[in-house]
Protein backbone atom coordinates (compact mmCIF):
# COMPACT_ATOMS: atom_id res chain seq x y z
CA UNK A 1 0.00 0.00 0.00
CA UNK A 2 2.68 2.39 0.79
CA UNK A 3 4.40 1.90 -2.67
CA UNK A 4 1.24 2.48 -4.38
CA UNK A 5 1.56 6.05 -2.65
CA UNK A 6 5.13 7.04 -3.05
CA UNK A 7 4.44 5.49 -6.87
CA UNK A 8 1.48 7.90 -6.82
CA UNK A 9 3.56 10.67 -5.86
CA UNK A 10 6.12 9.87 -8.58
CA UNK A 11 3.64 10.45 -11.08
CA UNK A 12 2.15 13.24 -9.15
CA UNK A 13 5.93 15.16 -9.58
CA UNK A 14 5.54 14.18 -13.66
CA UNK A 15 2.31 16.20 -13.28
CA UNK A 16 3.48 18.79 -11.76
CA UNK A 17 6.81 19.05 -13.96
CA UNK A 18 4.11 18.99 -16.75
CA UNK A 19 1.93 21.70 -15.76
CA UNK A 20 4.81 24.04 -14.45
CA UNK A 21 6.30 23.39 -18.58
CA UNK A 22 3.53 24.19 -20.39
CA UNK A 23 2.25 27.53 -18.79
CA UNK A 24 -0.64 27.83 -21.92
CA UNK A 25 -2.13 25.07 -19.47
CA UNK A 26 -2.77 27.29 -17.12
CA UNK A 27 -3.77 29.85 -19.71
CA UNK A 28 -6.27 27.83 -21.09
CA UNK A 29 -7.92 26.81 -17.92
CA UNK A 30 -8.69 30.66 -16.54
CA UNK A 31 -9.34 32.05 -19.93
CA UNK A 32 -12.89 31.18 -20.11
CA UNK A 33 -14.01 31.48 -16.88
CA UNK A 34 -12.02 35.50 -16.81
CA UNK A 35 -13.82 36.18 -20.07
CA UNK A 36 -17.41 34.99 -18.78
CA UNK A 37 -16.53 37.36 -15.28
CA UNK A 38 -15.76 40.72 -17.52
CA UNK A 39 -18.71 40.25 -19.40
CA UNK A 40 -21.22 39.08 -16.87
CA UNK A 41 -20.01 41.98 -14.61
CA UNK A 42 -19.29 44.80 -17.27
CA UNK A 43 -21.95 43.67 -19.86
CA UNK A 44 -24.92 41.74 -18.31
CA UNK A 45 -24.42 42.74 -14.53
CA UNK A 46 -26.54 45.92 -15.13
CA UNK A 47 -29.39 43.87 -15.96
CA UNK A 48 -29.35 41.26 -13.77
CA UNK A 49 -30.56 42.69 -10.62
CA UNK A 50 -29.33 40.50 -6.94
CA UNK A 51 -31.29 42.33 -4.26
CA UNK A 52 -28.94 42.86 -1.72
CA UNK A 53 -25.44 42.88 -3.30
CA UNK A 54 -23.68 43.20 -6.43
CA UNK A 55 -23.67 41.17 -9.09
CA UNK A 56 -20.09 40.27 -8.62
CA UNK A 57 -19.79 39.17 -5.53
CA UNK A 58 -23.09 36.76 -6.12
CA UNK A 59 -20.95 35.58 -9.15
CA UNK A 60 -17.55 34.89 -8.23
CA UNK A 61 -17.94 31.64 -5.81
CA UNK A 62 -19.67 30.24 -8.31
CA UNK A 63 -17.22 30.95 -11.48
CA UNK A 64 -14.62 29.50 -8.82
CA UNK A 65 -16.81 26.33 -9.26
CA UNK A 66 -16.87 26.44 -13.13
CA UNK A 67 -13.45 27.30 -12.88
CA UNK A 68 -12.65 23.91 -11.59
CA UNK A 69 -14.96 21.97 -13.79
CA UNK A 70 -13.08 23.63 -16.61
CA UNK A 71 -9.74 22.83 -15.61
CA UNK A 72 -10.40 18.63 -14.83
CA UNK A 73 -12.40 18.97 -18.29
CA UNK A 74 -8.14 20.19 -19.55
CA UNK A 75 -6.40 17.75 -17.63
CA UNK A 76 -8.82 14.83 -18.78
CA UNK A 77 -7.45 16.31 -22.52
CA UNK A 78 -4.32 15.90 -21.60
CA UNK A 79 -4.91 12.05 -19.95
CA UNK A 80 -5.99 10.89 -23.19
CA UNK A 81 -3.27 12.58 -25.14
CA UNK A 82 -0.93 11.15 -22.79
CA UNK A 83 -2.59 7.69 -23.53
CA UNK A 84 -1.53 8.47 -26.68
CA UNK A 85 2.09 8.61 -26.10
CA UNK A 86 4.30 5.61 -25.29
CA UNK A 87 5.05 6.69 -22.28
CA UNK A 88 2.24 5.01 -20.74
CA UNK A 89 3.17 1.68 -22.09
CA UNK A 90 6.53 2.16 -19.92
CA UNK A 91 4.60 2.43 -17.33
CA UNK A 92 2.57 -1.00 -17.95
CA UNK A 93 5.91 -3.13 -18.19
CA UNK A 94 7.73 -1.23 -14.83
CA UNK A 95 6.76 -3.00 -11.43
CA UNK A 96 4.73 0.06 -9.97
CA UNK A 97 1.07 0.03 -8.72
CA UNK A 98 -1.35 0.88 -11.63
CA UNK A 99 -3.41 2.93 -9.38
CA UNK A 100 -0.11 4.85 -9.46
CA UNK A 101 -0.86 7.06 -12.58
CA UNK A 102 -4.66 8.13 -11.99
CA UNK A 103 -3.82 8.95 -8.14
CA UNK A 104 -0.78 10.42 -9.67
CA UNK A 105 -2.43 11.88 -12.33
CA UNK A 106 -5.81 13.48 -10.17
CA UNK A 107 -3.16 14.58 -7.36
CA UNK A 108 -1.35 17.05 -10.26
CA UNK A 109 -4.62 18.10 -11.01
CA UNK A 110 -5.51 19.61 -7.54
CA UNK A 111 -2.34 21.56 -8.07
CA UNK A 112 -3.47 23.13 -11.39
CA UNK A 113 -7.04 24.15 -9.65
CA UNK A 114 -5.18 24.91 -6.74
CA UNK A 115 -3.20 28.10 -9.33
CA UNK A 116 -6.22 28.45 -11.59
CA UNK A 117 -8.61 29.50 -8.43
CA UNK A 118 -6.02 32.13 -6.86
CA UNK A 119 -5.52 33.08 -10.04
CA UNK A 120 -9.64 33.59 -9.93
CA UNK A 121 -9.52 35.10 -7.05
CA UNK A 122 -7.37 37.42 -7.69
CA UNK A 123 -9.76 38.92 -10.75
CA UNK A 124 -12.53 38.74 -8.54
CA UNK A 125 -11.09 40.91 -5.93
CA UNK A 126 -10.25 43.16 -8.76
CA UNK A 127 -14.09 43.03 -9.90
CA UNK A 128 -15.11 44.32 -6.65
CA UNK A 129 -15.90 39.93 -4.93
CA UNK A 130 -14.95 40.22 -1.42
CA UNK A 131 -14.54 37.66 1.27
CA UNK A 132 -16.74 39.14 4.14
CA UNK A 133 -16.63 35.78 6.62
CA UNK A 134 -14.04 34.95 8.59
CA UNK A 135 -10.34 33.79 7.75
CA UNK A 136 -10.98 30.04 9.17
CA UNK A 137 -14.14 30.37 7.25
CA UNK A 138 -12.95 31.16 3.81
CA UNK A 139 -9.84 28.85 4.32
CA UNK A 140 -12.62 25.97 4.58
CA UNK A 141 -14.16 27.36 1.79
CA UNK A 142 -10.69 26.53 -1.20
CA UNK A 143 -10.54 22.99 1.36
CA UNK A 144 -13.89 22.26 0.52
CA UNK A 145 -13.53 23.48 -3.06
CA UNK A 146 -10.25 21.75 -3.64
CA UNK A 147 -11.77 18.27 -2.10
CA UNK A 148 -14.83 18.56 -4.47
CA UNK A 149 -12.63 19.75 -7.83
CA UNK A 150 -10.26 16.07 -6.49
CA UNK A 151 -13.71 14.31 -6.34
CA UNK A 152 -14.58 15.36 -10.61
CA UNK A 153 -11.06 14.80 -11.52
CA UNK A 154 -12.00 10.97 -10.97
CA UNK A 155 -15.32 11.99 -13.19
CA UNK A 156 -13.36 13.71 -15.79
CA UNK A 157 -10.17 10.39 -15.78
CA UNK A 158 -13.11 7.99 -16.20
CA UNK A 159 -14.55 9.77 -18.92
CA UNK A 160 -11.15 9.86 -20.59
CA UNK A 161 -10.39 6.32 -19.88
CA UNK A 162 -13.31 4.76 -21.67
CA UNK A 163 -13.26 7.73 -24.81
CA UNK A 164 -9.48 7.64 -25.62
CA UNK A 165 -9.72 9.60 -28.54
CA UNK A 166 -8.84 13.66 -28.01
CA UNK A 167 -11.48 14.85 -30.50
CA UNK A 168 -14.50 12.53 -29.21
CA UNK A 169 -13.60 13.95 -25.34
CA UNK A 170 -13.23 17.55 -26.04
CA UNK A 171 -16.81 17.27 -27.60
CA UNK A 172 -18.08 14.98 -24.71
CA UNK A 173 -16.79 17.50 -22.45
CA UNK A 174 -18.70 20.25 -23.63
CA UNK A 175 -21.44 18.61 -24.44
CA UNK A 176 -21.67 17.77 -20.56
CA UNK A 177 -20.60 20.28 -18.32
CA UNK A 178 -22.60 23.38 -20.32
CA UNK A 179 -25.92 21.99 -18.58
CA UNK A 180 -24.16 21.11 -15.52
CA UNK A 181 -23.03 24.69 -15.23
CA UNK A 182 -25.78 26.24 -16.51
CA UNK A 183 -28.36 24.87 -14.97
CA UNK A 184 -26.90 25.50 -11.67
CA UNK A 185 -27.41 28.37 -9.49
CA UNK A 186 -23.86 29.83 -10.66
CA UNK A 187 -24.95 32.44 -13.08
CA UNK A 188 -28.69 32.86 -11.88
CA UNK A 189 -31.07 33.07 -8.74
CA UNK A 190 -31.92 28.96 -9.46
CA UNK A 191 -35.39 30.08 -8.04
CA UNK A 192 -36.79 32.29 -11.23
CA UNK A 193 -35.80 28.33 -13.27
CA UNK A 194 -39.35 26.89 -14.55
CA UNK A 195 -40.47 23.62 -12.55
CA UNK A 196 -38.55 20.65 -13.68
CA UNK A 197 -35.27 22.94 -14.57
CA UNK A 198 -35.69 24.61 -11.17
CA UNK A 199 -35.57 21.21 -9.06
CA UNK A 200 -32.31 19.66 -11.78
CA UNK A 201 -30.34 23.32 -10.69
CA UNK A 202 -31.83 22.43 -6.99
CA UNK A 203 -29.82 19.16 -6.67
CA UNK A 204 -27.21 19.69 -9.14
CA UNK A 205 -23.80 19.36 -7.15
CA UNK A 206 -22.52 22.23 -8.55
CA UNK A 207 -25.45 24.54 -6.94
CA UNK A 208 -24.54 23.00 -3.24
CA UNK A 209 -21.04 23.80 -3.72
CA UNK A 210 -21.71 27.50 -4.99
CA UNK A 211 -24.30 27.77 -2.29
CA UNK A 212 -21.55 26.64 0.33
CA UNK A 213 -19.11 28.68 -1.07
CA UNK A 214 -21.27 31.86 -0.81
CA UNK A 215 -21.77 30.88 2.94
CA UNK A 216 -18.28 30.44 3.55
CA UNK A 217 -17.00 33.34 1.95
CA UNK A 218 -20.18 35.88 3.52
CA UNK A 219 -21.72 36.51 0.08
CA UNK A 220 -25.03 36.48 1.03
CA UNK A 221 -27.67 38.29 1.03
CA UNK A 222 -30.93 38.04 3.58
CA UNK A 223 -32.91 39.74 0.96
CA UNK A 224 -32.26 36.74 -1.27
CA UNK A 225 -33.43 33.66 0.76
CA UNK A 226 -32.15 29.57 -0.05
CA UNK A 227 -34.70 27.53 -1.50
CA UNK A 228 -36.22 25.13 0.74
CA UNK A 229 -34.51 21.97 -0.63
CA UNK A 230 -32.12 19.91 1.86
CA UNK A 231 -28.81 20.45 -0.29
CA UNK A 232 -28.81 23.97 -0.26
CA UNK A 233 -30.19 24.49 3.21
CA UNK A 234 -27.45 22.16 3.95
CA UNK A 235 -24.43 22.89 1.21
CA UNK A 236 -21.48 21.96 3.39
CA UNK A 237 -23.00 18.61 4.16
CA UNK A 238 -24.53 17.99 0.33
CA UNK A 239 -21.03 19.21 -1.09
CA UNK A 240 -18.94 16.43 1.17
CA UNK A 241 -21.70 13.85 0.68
CA UNK A 242 -21.74 15.13 -3.40
CA UNK A 243 -17.48 14.77 -3.18
CA UNK A 244 -17.69 11.21 -1.70
CA UNK A 245 -20.13 9.54 -3.66
CA UNK A 246 -18.45 10.99 -6.78
CA UNK A 247 -14.74 9.46 -5.29
CA UNK A 248 -16.91 5.64 -4.06
CA UNK A 249 -18.25 5.66 -8.08
CA UNK A 250 -15.50 6.64 -9.81
CA UNK A 251 -12.10 5.91 -8.47
CA UNK A 252 -13.23 1.69 -8.94
CA UNK A 253 -14.57 2.74 -12.33
CA UNK A 254 -11.89 4.85 -13.48
CA UNK A 255 -9.12 2.26 -12.14
CA UNK A 256 -11.02 -0.86 -13.65
CA UNK A 257 -11.16 1.22 -16.97
CA UNK A 258 -6.97 2.04 -16.78
CA UNK A 259 -6.14 -1.95 -15.91
CA UNK A 260 -8.67 -3.16 -18.97
CA UNK A 261 -6.52 -1.36 -21.16
CA UNK A 262 -4.27 -4.18 -20.50
CA UNK A 263 -6.33 -6.51 -23.32
CA UNK B 1 20.85 -23.90 -17.65
CA UNK B 2 17.77 -22.70 -16.92
CA UNK B 3 15.58 -20.71 -19.41
CA UNK B 4 14.80 -17.18 -19.00
CA UNK B 5 11.97 -17.10 -21.18
CA UNK B 6 9.93 -19.69 -22.45
CA UNK B 7 6.71 -19.56 -24.83
CA UNK B 8 4.61 -22.17 -25.72
CA UNK B 9 1.77 -22.03 -28.66
CA UNK B 10 1.28 -17.99 -28.21
CA UNK B 11 -1.62 -17.06 -30.07
CA UNK B 12 -3.47 -13.37 -30.81
CA UNK B 13 -5.90 -12.68 -33.15
CA UNK B 14 -7.05 -8.96 -34.03
CA UNK B 15 -10.68 -9.26 -35.05
CA UNK B 16 -10.00 -11.99 -38.11
CA UNK B 17 -6.41 -11.09 -38.35
CA UNK B 18 -4.41 -13.33 -36.53
CA UNK B 19 -1.33 -12.23 -35.68
CA UNK B 20 0.63 -14.76 -33.52
CA UNK B 21 -0.32 -18.06 -35.04
CA UNK B 22 0.94 -20.55 -32.40
CA UNK B 23 4.41 -18.95 -31.23
CA UNK B 24 6.87 -21.05 -29.70
CA UNK B 25 10.46 -19.78 -28.45
CA UNK B 26 12.99 -21.21 -26.07
CA UNK B 27 15.77 -18.54 -24.25
CA UNK B 28 18.52 -20.09 -22.22
CA UNK B 29 19.56 -17.53 -19.63
CA UNK B 30 22.35 -15.48 -20.38
CA UNK B 31 21.81 -15.58 -23.80
CA UNK B 32 20.93 -13.63 -27.10
CA UNK B 33 17.49 -14.55 -29.20
CA UNK B 34 17.54 -12.46 -32.22
CA UNK B 35 13.79 -12.43 -33.84
CA UNK B 36 14.00 -12.11 -37.65
CA UNK B 37 11.30 -11.48 -40.10
CA UNK B 38 9.05 -9.67 -42.17
CA UNK B 39 6.86 -6.43 -41.47
CA UNK B 40 3.88 -7.77 -39.94
CA UNK B 41 5.58 -10.88 -38.98
CA UNK B 42 4.54 -10.61 -35.33
CA UNK B 43 7.75 -10.03 -33.29
CA UNK B 44 6.44 -6.89 -31.56
CA UNK B 45 3.05 -8.74 -30.85
CA UNK B 46 5.46 -11.78 -29.14
CA UNK B 47 7.53 -8.52 -27.39
CA UNK B 48 4.29 -7.54 -25.74
CA UNK B 49 2.85 -10.35 -24.46
CA UNK B 50 6.24 -11.50 -23.11
CA UNK B 51 6.91 -7.98 -21.59
CA UNK B 52 2.73 -8.29 -20.03
CA UNK B 53 1.51 -5.19 -22.40
CA UNK B 54 -1.29 -7.55 -23.79
CA UNK B 55 -2.71 -10.72 -22.98
CA UNK B 56 -2.26 -14.05 -25.44
CA UNK B 57 -5.54 -15.74 -26.40
CA UNK B 58 -4.08 -18.83 -25.69
CA UNK B 59 -0.68 -20.35 -24.55
CA UNK B 60 2.03 -19.93 -21.93
CA UNK B 61 4.78 -17.98 -21.40
CA UNK B 62 7.23 -17.28 -18.53
CA UNK B 63 9.59 -14.91 -17.99
CA UNK B 64 12.36 -15.53 -15.45
CA UNK B 65 9.82 -18.24 -13.99
CA UNK B 66 7.00 -16.04 -13.67
CA UNK B 67 4.12 -16.32 -15.86
CA UNK B 68 3.64 -13.60 -18.41
CA UNK B 69 -0.52 -13.51 -17.30
CA UNK B 70 -0.69 -14.44 -13.87
CA UNK B 71 2.38 -13.59 -12.56
CA UNK B 72 2.97 -10.20 -14.29
CA UNK B 73 3.70 -8.01 -10.94
CA UNK B 74 6.61 -10.15 -10.12
CA UNK B 75 7.45 -10.75 -13.65
CA UNK B 76 7.84 -6.53 -14.04
CA UNK B 77 10.70 -6.59 -11.41
CA UNK B 78 13.15 -7.91 -13.62
CA UNK B 79 12.47 -7.38 -17.23
CA UNK B 80 13.38 -4.27 -18.90
CA UNK B 81 11.60 -3.16 -21.72
CA UNK B 82 12.01 -1.15 -24.67
CA UNK B 83 8.85 -0.96 -27.89
CA UNK B 84 9.35 -0.63 -31.32
CA UNK B 85 8.65 3.22 -30.26
CA UNK B 86 10.55 5.11 -28.14
CA UNK B 87 8.47 5.47 -24.56
CA UNK B 88 9.51 8.80 -23.02
CA UNK B 89 7.99 11.81 -21.52
CA UNK B 90 7.94 14.89 -23.64
CA UNK B 91 7.60 17.23 -20.88
CA UNK B 92 10.52 15.70 -18.32
CA UNK B 93 14.41 16.02 -19.21
CA UNK B 94 16.09 12.82 -20.13
CA UNK B 95 17.72 13.08 -16.45
CA UNK B 96 14.14 13.47 -14.91
CA UNK B 97 12.94 10.45 -17.38
CA UNK B 98 15.47 8.46 -15.90
CA UNK B 99 15.19 9.27 -12.52
CA UNK B 100 11.25 8.80 -12.42
CA UNK B 101 12.03 5.14 -14.38
CA UNK B 102 14.17 4.47 -11.21
CA UNK B 103 11.98 5.56 -8.68
CA UNK B 104 9.03 3.75 -10.38
CA UNK B 105 11.91 0.82 -10.09
CA UNK B 106 12.28 1.16 -6.72
CA UNK B 107 15.26 2.39 -6.63
CA UNK B 108 15.22 4.99 -3.92
CA UNK B 109 15.82 8.57 -4.67
CA UNK B 110 20.27 9.02 -4.40
CA UNK B 111 20.17 5.48 -6.65
CA UNK B 112 17.72 6.59 -9.24
CA UNK B 113 19.47 10.10 -9.75
CA UNK B 114 23.46 8.21 -9.78
CA UNK B 115 22.02 5.62 -12.23
CA UNK B 116 20.83 8.65 -14.40
CA UNK B 117 23.43 10.20 -14.74
CA UNK B 118 25.66 7.09 -14.89
CA UNK B 119 23.19 6.21 -18.44
CA UNK B 120 22.87 9.85 -19.82
CA UNK B 121 26.71 9.44 -19.92
CA UNK B 122 26.86 5.94 -21.19
CA UNK B 123 24.19 6.93 -24.07
CA UNK B 124 26.38 9.96 -24.68
CA UNK B 125 23.37 12.29 -23.23
CA UNK B 126 24.84 13.88 -20.70
CA UNK B 127 24.68 17.47 -22.48
CA UNK B 128 21.15 17.28 -23.62
CA UNK B 129 20.62 15.62 -20.14
CA UNK B 130 19.00 18.49 -18.65
CA UNK B 131 16.82 19.74 -21.65
CA UNK B 132 12.64 18.37 -22.23
CA UNK B 133 12.73 16.01 -24.54
CA UNK B 134 10.18 17.13 -26.31
CA UNK B 135 13.60 19.03 -27.93
CA UNK B 136 15.76 15.23 -29.04
CA UNK B 137 15.86 13.92 -32.08
CA UNK B 138 14.47 10.56 -33.44
CA UNK B 139 18.32 8.96 -32.31
CA UNK B 140 18.25 10.64 -29.14
CA UNK B 141 14.94 9.66 -27.59
CA UNK B 142 15.59 6.07 -28.88
CA UNK B 143 19.01 6.00 -26.62
CA UNK B 144 17.00 7.08 -23.62
CA UNK B 145 14.47 4.92 -24.22
CA UNK B 146 17.19 2.68 -23.69
CA UNK B 147 19.14 3.88 -21.09
CA UNK B 148 15.20 3.39 -19.20
CA UNK B 149 15.43 -0.33 -19.82
CA UNK B 150 18.56 -0.28 -18.04
CA UNK B 151 17.85 1.70 -15.31
CA UNK B 152 17.56 -0.96 -12.71
CA UNK B 153 20.16 -3.66 -14.68
CA UNK B 154 17.53 -6.30 -15.13
CA UNK B 155 18.13 -9.50 -15.58
CA UNK B 156 16.07 -9.79 -18.87
CA UNK B 157 16.09 -7.50 -21.19
CA UNK B 158 13.58 -6.88 -24.29
CA UNK B 159 14.61 -4.69 -27.39
CA UNK B 160 12.02 -4.14 -30.19
CA UNK B 161 14.13 -2.92 -32.93
CA UNK B 162 16.53 -0.97 -30.97
CA UNK B 163 18.85 -0.03 -33.48
CA UNK B 164 16.04 1.38 -35.87
CA UNK B 165 16.69 5.31 -36.57
CA UNK B 166 20.19 5.89 -35.09
CA UNK B 167 23.38 6.64 -36.70
CA UNK B 168 25.98 4.13 -37.40
CA UNK B 169 27.91 5.45 -34.49
CA UNK B 170 25.45 5.42 -31.84
CA UNK B 171 24.43 1.72 -33.25
CA UNK B 172 27.82 0.73 -33.03
CA UNK B 173 28.14 2.06 -29.10
CA UNK B 174 24.80 0.14 -28.17
CA UNK B 175 26.41 -3.06 -29.51
CA UNK B 176 29.01 -2.56 -27.64
CA UNK B 177 26.66 -1.87 -24.49
CA UNK B 178 24.56 -4.76 -25.49
CA UNK B 179 27.58 -6.91 -25.35
CA UNK B 180 29.11 -5.76 -22.46
CA UNK B 181 25.54 -6.25 -21.17
CA UNK B 182 25.42 -10.25 -22.20
CA UNK B 183 29.06 -10.74 -20.95
CA UNK B 184 27.85 -9.40 -17.11
CA UNK B 185 24.85 -12.32 -17.83
CA UNK B 186 21.92 -10.86 -18.92
CA UNK B 187 19.60 -12.31 -21.00
CA UNK B 188 18.55 -10.76 -24.32
CA UNK B 189 15.64 -11.06 -27.16
CA UNK B 190 16.12 -8.83 -29.54
CA UNK B 191 14.16 -8.15 -32.56
CA UNK B 192 15.55 -6.61 -35.71
CA UNK B 193 15.27 -5.43 -39.28
CA UNK B 194 19.04 -5.74 -39.96
CA UNK B 195 20.34 -9.24 -40.45
CA UNK B 196 24.45 -8.15 -39.50
CA UNK B 197 22.91 -6.98 -36.04
CA UNK B 198 21.36 -10.45 -35.41
CA UNK B 199 24.88 -12.00 -37.20
CA UNK B 200 26.85 -10.42 -34.60
CA UNK B 201 24.35 -10.18 -31.25
CA UNK B 202 22.72 -12.90 -31.35
CA UNK B 203 23.77 -16.60 -30.14
CA UNK B 204 20.58 -18.06 -31.89
CA UNK B 205 17.84 -16.53 -34.52
CA UNK B 206 14.33 -17.45 -34.87
CA UNK B 207 13.12 -16.79 -38.15
CA UNK B 208 8.96 -15.98 -37.83
CA UNK B 209 6.79 -15.38 -40.64
CA UNK B 210 3.04 -15.28 -40.27
CA UNK B 211 2.94 -15.41 -36.54
CA UNK B 212 5.44 -18.68 -35.60
CA UNK B 213 8.59 -19.29 -36.09
CA UNK B 214 9.57 -21.33 -39.49
CA UNK B 215 13.58 -21.44 -38.66
CA UNK B 216 15.36 -21.69 -35.96
CA UNK B 217 19.34 -22.19 -34.97
CA UNK B 218 22.44 -20.40 -35.35
CA UNK B 219 23.54 -17.95 -37.91
CA UNK B 220 25.56 -20.71 -39.69
CA UNK B 221 23.20 -23.40 -39.13
CA UNK B 222 20.89 -21.22 -41.06
CA UNK B 223 23.12 -20.08 -43.78
CA UNK B 224 23.74 -23.94 -43.93
CA UNK B 225 20.03 -24.56 -43.93
CA UNK B 226 19.24 -22.68 -47.04
CA UNK B 227 22.52 -23.97 -49.42
CA UNK B 228 26.19 -23.66 -50.10
CA UNK B 229 27.81 -20.96 -52.08
CA UNK B 230 26.54 -18.66 -53.85
CA UNK B 231 27.00 -17.63 -56.99
CA UNK B 232 26.34 -13.54 -57.74
CA UNK B 233 26.90 -12.18 -61.35
CA UNK B 234 26.14 -9.41 -63.32
CA UNK B 235 25.58 -8.77 -66.94
CA UNK B 236 25.05 -6.00 -69.83
CA UNK B 237 21.71 -5.96 -71.51
CA UNK B 238 18.51 -7.39 -70.60
CA UNK B 239 18.30 -9.56 -73.38
CA UNK B 240 21.75 -10.92 -72.13
CA UNK B 241 19.98 -11.42 -68.79
CA UNK B 242 17.36 -13.63 -70.14
CA UNK B 243 19.74 -15.75 -71.97
CA UNK B 244 21.77 -15.83 -68.78
CA UNK B 245 19.74 -17.13 -67.08
CA UNK B 246 18.62 -20.33 -69.21
CA UNK B 247 22.45 -21.22 -69.59
CA UNK B 248 22.23 -21.34 -66.37
CA UNK B 249 19.07 -22.46 -64.46
CA UNK B 250 20.60 -26.69 -64.88
CA UNK B 251 23.10 -25.29 -62.35
CA UNK B 252 21.55 -23.76 -59.79
CA UNK B 253 20.79 -26.02 -56.89
CA UNK B 254 17.29 -23.51 -55.75
CA UNK B 255 15.34 -20.87 -56.97
CA UNK B 256 17.67 -17.83 -58.13
CA UNK B 257 16.60 -14.93 -56.69
CA UNK B 258 17.08 -12.00 -59.32
CA UNK B 259 17.16 -8.18 -59.86
CA UNK B 260 15.77 -7.57 -63.33
CA UNK B 261 16.81 -4.05 -62.63
CA UNK B 262 20.71 -4.09 -61.73
CA UNK B 263 20.49 -6.94 -64.50
CA UNK B 264 21.93 -9.21 -61.38
CA UNK B 265 21.21 -12.70 -59.71
CA UNK B 266 22.17 -14.61 -57.46
CA UNK B 267 21.86 -18.49 -57.50
CA UNK B 268 22.79 -21.07 -54.86
CA UNK B 269 25.60 -23.88 -56.67
CA UNK B 270 26.79 -27.01 -54.72
CA UNK B 271 30.56 -27.56 -56.57
CA UNK B 272 31.68 -24.14 -55.46
CA UNK B 273 34.68 -22.56 -57.51
CA UNK B 274 34.05 -25.27 -59.90
CA UNK B 275 30.26 -24.23 -60.41
CA UNK B 276 31.77 -20.64 -60.92
CA UNK B 277 34.06 -21.75 -63.98
CA UNK B 278 31.54 -23.97 -65.68
CA UNK B 279 28.92 -20.70 -65.16
CA UNK B 280 31.38 -18.42 -66.72
CA UNK B 281 32.41 -21.05 -69.55
CA UNK B 282 29.11 -21.24 -70.97
CA UNK B 283 28.67 -17.58 -70.61
CA UNK B 284 31.49 -17.01 -72.94
CA UNK B 285 31.01 -19.41 -74.87
CA UNK B 286 27.10 -18.05 -76.16
CA UNK B 287 29.18 -14.45 -76.30
CA UNK B 288 27.55 -12.88 -73.11
CA UNK B 289 29.17 -9.85 -71.71
CA UNK B 290 29.68 -10.45 -67.45
CA UNK B 291 29.72 -7.60 -66.41
CA UNK B 292 31.11 -8.87 -62.47
CA UNK B 293 30.71 -11.98 -61.32
CA UNK B 294 31.77 -13.89 -57.61
CA UNK B 295 31.03 -16.63 -55.41
CA UNK B 296 29.95 -16.16 -51.84
CA UNK B 297 28.89 -17.51 -48.75
CA UNK B 298 25.23 -17.11 -48.18
CA UNK B 299 24.38 -14.05 -45.88
CA UNK B 300 21.19 -13.95 -42.99
CA UNK B 301 19.74 -11.91 -46.20
CA UNK B 302 19.74 -14.73 -48.32
CA UNK B 303 18.22 -16.64 -45.09
CA UNK B 304 15.56 -14.13 -44.66
CA UNK B 305 14.59 -13.79 -48.45
CA UNK B 306 14.59 -17.68 -49.04
CA UNK B 307 12.73 -18.61 -45.92
CA UNK B 308 10.54 -15.93 -46.14
CA UNK B 309 9.68 -16.57 -49.83
CA UNK B 310 10.06 -12.83 -50.37
CA UNK B 311 12.39 -13.59 -53.09
CA UNK B 312 12.78 -10.53 -55.24
CA UNK B 313 11.85 -10.42 -59.17
N1 LIG C 1 -3.60 -3.53 -32.03
C1 LIG C 1 -3.71 -4.18 -33.21
N2 LIG C 1 -4.87 -4.18 -33.87
C2 LIG C 1 -5.00 -4.85 -35.04
N3 LIG C 1 -4.02 -5.54 -35.63
C3 LIG C 1 -2.83 -5.57 -35.03
C4 LIG C 1 -2.59 -4.89 -33.79
N4 LIG C 1 -1.31 -5.12 -33.41
C5 LIG C 1 -0.77 -5.87 -34.39
N5 LIG C 1 -1.66 -6.16 -35.36
C6 LIG C 1 -1.42 -6.98 -36.56
O1 LIG C 1 -0.71 -8.12 -36.18
C7 LIG C 1 0.30 -8.45 -37.13
C8 LIG C 1 1.64 -8.56 -36.43
O2 LIG C 1 2.04 -7.26 -36.04
P1 LIG C 1 3.42 -6.96 -35.33
O3 LIG C 1 3.39 -5.52 -34.95
O4 LIG C 1 3.65 -7.94 -34.25
O5 LIG C 1 4.45 -7.19 -36.50
P2 LIG C 1 6.03 -6.96 -36.53
O6 LIG C 1 6.64 -8.26 -36.84
O7 LIG C 1 6.48 -6.29 -35.29
O8 LIG C 1 6.19 -5.98 -37.78
P3 LIG C 1 7.19 -4.76 -38.04
O9 LIG C 1 8.45 -5.34 -38.58
O10 LIG C 1 6.49 -3.96 -39.07
O11 LIG C 1 7.37 -4.03 -36.75
C9 LIG C 1 0.24 -7.37 -38.19
O12 LIG C 1 -0.45 -7.89 -39.31
C10 LIG C 1 -0.53 -6.26 -37.55
O13 LIG C 1 -1.30 -5.59 -38.52
MG1 LIG D 1 7.31 -4.51 -34.87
Amino acid sequence: MSTALADGLTIAKRNVIKIKRTPDLLGSVVTFPIVFVLMLVYVFGAMIEIPGMSYAEYMIPGIFVQTVVMSSQITGYTLVLDLQKGIFDRFRTLPMAPSAVLTGQTLGDVLMNAASILVMSLMGLLVGWRINGSPLEAITAFAVLLFFAYAFSWVTATVALALRTPEVFNNIATIVTFPIMFLSNIFIDSSRLAGPLQAIAEWNPVSAVTQALRELFGNTSSALPVPDVWPLQNPLLATLGWSVVLLLVFVPLATRLYKRSVS
Amino acid sequence: MANAIEATGLVKTYGKHTALDGMDLVVPEGTVLGLLGPNGAGKTTTVRILTTLIRPDSGQARVAGYDVVREAPKLRKVIGASGQYAAVDDHLTGAENLEMVGRLYHLGARRSRQRARELLDRFDLAEAGDRPVKGYSGGMRRRLDLAATLVAQPPVLFLDEPTTGLDPRARIALWDVIAELVRGGTTLLLTTQYLEEADRLADSIAVVDHGKVIARGTADQLKDQVGGDRIELSVTSGSDFEQALRLLAPLSAGEPSLDREALRMTMPVTQGAASLTTALGKLAADGIAVRDAGLRRPTLDDVFLTLTGEVTT
